[in-house]
């Protein structure tokens, strides 16, 4: 019986090792802003638990390195990872002192290594079981639900990023809503705005380079001016418009930060929706037009339904981005998960950095993978509906 | 090309202004003074005291540029990489982690690399490294996997090796593909490395957040518009770059 190597396995080996033999497990600190000491896995878990993680990471391991069946190599990646994220949990409480608040225990670098490892091994997986568009959700779901279910049960409390948001849990709640109402409120403002304007633009010709020039433009000033920037047009609004100020709209805080997420995301909007209707066959347009078609019916009849995958492309590039950008908000006042990233980068306190990055990520990847599963169902629905 | 006279030498021109006036503003920025001064309060100085615009502006252009020339040779290694026979089975893979890598935001990339490699440029070198690949390495992916197989073909049939169909064939067809993407790259650096300033890193970002910190409107506008009119003319002159290699390519094919 011979062995065959796959090429990935390797990397994911040689990472797996370096991770477990030459960098640390979880750091100790003794409050959240010195630097910490280093800890193996083999000094971070209780006796029993250190040795059998290594012996799950080994195998894992070995699977991937070895030309093995895809379902096993998807079994290994997830007992991995569930491993990893349930030990860490242990190693929290295992390395706390007895009766300290002050003590600090985060992940270090091994563990994230490991993290990385075989989170490569499971999307190399998935990539390749070449998942539909809903089992690409669901994935999704039962992962966010196990997730969930770590962080509720409190397993996780002892590591150092929860004891952050144990400290801020109300503001949390506060800042994670106005950062989601940023994000998506001005992409609905942009798609109000963005798609009669696409559509414009694909009509009168003269006007399409004109605008799309002025919004090239836009993208180009870098966020943090441009959000400075609006403070005081609107800090004049709010002043001179009767109404204005009673509706929330002040120079600083969340009204700015609210225009200039607008402003970027008409760009991918406008542009696609121009794109979208100009790929439109023109056989579909003339059908359409032989049926005896008003202007208005095929538009919302054939042109917009054949043109909607790629617009619905262009609101998820929005989506990811505006989700990214809110996190800016936060140096104008303008609130969202920003507010932790920048106040943590201010007293260099990491775990408070995570507190605030973590979330968005994770919004931003969950966002980006239901709208591309939501993309592809669109799009394939549309050619099986018309063949040819 | 359709029309001649005014509208065909109009943009140039704007562009040159647009130099010209970008130039004379970040050598002396004193000249302009009396039209920024309306936008400041209570006497606060008009134009940025605590540097030199120059020397920030050179250091913000240094930093893209140090972080695009890294992106682009590893983007670029690793997709051609990738598109080999040895390195084929990384390709979906690949496609899947250039799609995660857009979802992280660059003010967490710059934030998470702090703890790493401590504050200054280092934190900002390498966001806007990470940041830059996507856009470079989707591009060159593109143009590397969307070649006319006629012609790989005939560069296979005229006895070429795998590495000189590389250099002569497929990198010199998919040039123009992969500039598309160092254009958008660089853009986003641009402006992403003002986000560096808010880790101490020297670029125009320092100027924009001094005005912030202060309420200091001119302050925000001056490093905004700098950036903004270096983000348009570098955008402009790939884009011309890119339009003479494609017709290059057009013409070495045809």
């Amino acid at each position: 019986m011979t062995f065959r190597f796959d090429k990935l396995g390797v990397v994911i080996a040689a990472i797996a090792a370096y991770a477990v033999f030459a960098a640390p497990f979880a750091t100790l600190r003794a409050n959240r802003i010195v630097p910490g000491e280093a800890r193996s896995i083999l000094e971070a878990l209780p006796q029993t638990l250190g040795p059998l993680l290594l012996a799950v990471v080994v195998v894992a391991a070995v699977v991937a390195l070895l030309k093995t069946p895809l379902i096993l190599r998807l079994a290994a990646s997830v007992v991995a990872l569930a491993a990893l994220a349930l030990l860490i949990g242990v190693a929290g409480s295992f390395l706390t002192p007895e009766g300290n608040s002050f003590a600090r225990i985060s992940p270090a670098s091994g563990f994230w290594l490991l993290i990385f490892a075989f989170t490569l091994l499971l999307a190399d997986v998935l990539t390749r079981l070449n998942l539909s568009p809903s089992a690409r959700i669901g994935v999704l779901v039962v992962a966010a639900a196990a997730i969930g279910m770590l962080l509720v049960s409190g397993s996780w409390n002892s590591l150092s990023i929860l004891k952050e948001y144990a400290n801020r849990a109300d503001s949390f709640w506060a800042e994670g809503s106005k950062h989601v109402t940023l994000a998506l409120g001005s992409l609905a403002a942009a798609v109000l705005v963005g798609l009669p304007l696409g559509i414009l633009c694909h009509r009168v010709e003269k006007l399409r380079a004109g605008v799309l020039n002025v919004l090239n433009i836009i993208q180009t000033i870098p966020s943090i001016a441009l959000f400075g920037l609006l403070i005081a047009p609107l800090g004049w609004v709010a002043t001179h418009v009767p109404g204005a100020a009673s509706l929330g709209i002040r120079g600083i805080g969340t009204a700015p930060a609210f225009v200039a997420l607008f402003l970027y995301s008409l760009l991918p909007v406008v542009a696609n929706t121009v794109v979208g209707l100009a790929g439109v066959p023109r056989a579909a347009n003339d059908a359409a037009r032989g049926m005896g078609m008003t202007e208005r019916q095929r538009l919302f009849g054939v042109e917009f339904p054949l043109a909607f995958p790629v617009i619905l492309t262009g609101i998820r590039i929005v989506l990811v981005q505006n989700i990214g950008l809110a996190t800016i908000a936060a140096l104008i006042g303008g609130g969202g998960f920003g507010v932790f990233v920048f106040q943590g980068v201010g007293q260099t306190a990491m775990d408070l950095v995570l507190l605030g990055a973590v979330p968005t990520v994770a919004t931003a990847f969950a966002a980006a993978i239901i709208l591309d599963a939501v993309i592809e169902m669109t799009s394939t629905r549309r050619r099986v509906a018309q063949p040819a | 090309m359709k029309e001649a006279g005014v509208k065909a030498w109009l943009p140039s021109l704007l562009r040159l202004a647009l130099v010209v006036l970008l130039i004379a503003f970040v050598t002396n920025p004193g000249w302009f003074e009396p039209l920024l001064k309306p936008l400041t309060e209570s006497n606060a100085p008009a134009i940025y005291n605590q540097g030199s615009l120059l020397a920030l502006t050179l250091l913000h252009l240094r930093t893209v540029l140090i972080a695009t020339v890294a992106a682009t040779i590893v983007a670029v290694a690793l997709a051609i990489l990738v598109t080999r026979p040895a390195g084929v089975e990384f390709l979906p893979l690949s496609r899947s982690l250039v799609n995660i890598g857009q979802t992280f935001p660059p003010v967490a990339v710059l934030a998470l690399a702090v703890p790493a490699v401590g504050f200054g440029e280092k934190p900002t070198l390498i966001a806007l490294f990470l940041y830059g690949l996507l856009p470079i390495f989707e591009n060159a992916l593109t143009g590397l996997t969307t070649l006319p197989a006629n012609v790989v073909e005939a560069a296979r049939g005229a006895g070429m090796t795998g590495w000189q169909r590389l250099v002569k064939v497929e990198l010199p067809l998919s040039a123009p593909i992969i500039l598309g993407g160092i254009r958008l790259s660089v853009v986003i650096s641009l402006a992403t490395a003002t986000i560096g300033s808010t880790v101490a890193a020297r670029t125009l970002g320092e100027v924009i957040i001094a005005g912030l910190l202060s309420n200091n409107l001119a302050f925000v506008l001056q490093g905004g518009l700098i950036v903004a009119a270096l983000a348009v003319l570098i955008y402009d002159g790939l884009s011309a770059i890119e339009r003479y290699t494609a017709r290059r390519m057009g013409q070495e094919t045809a």
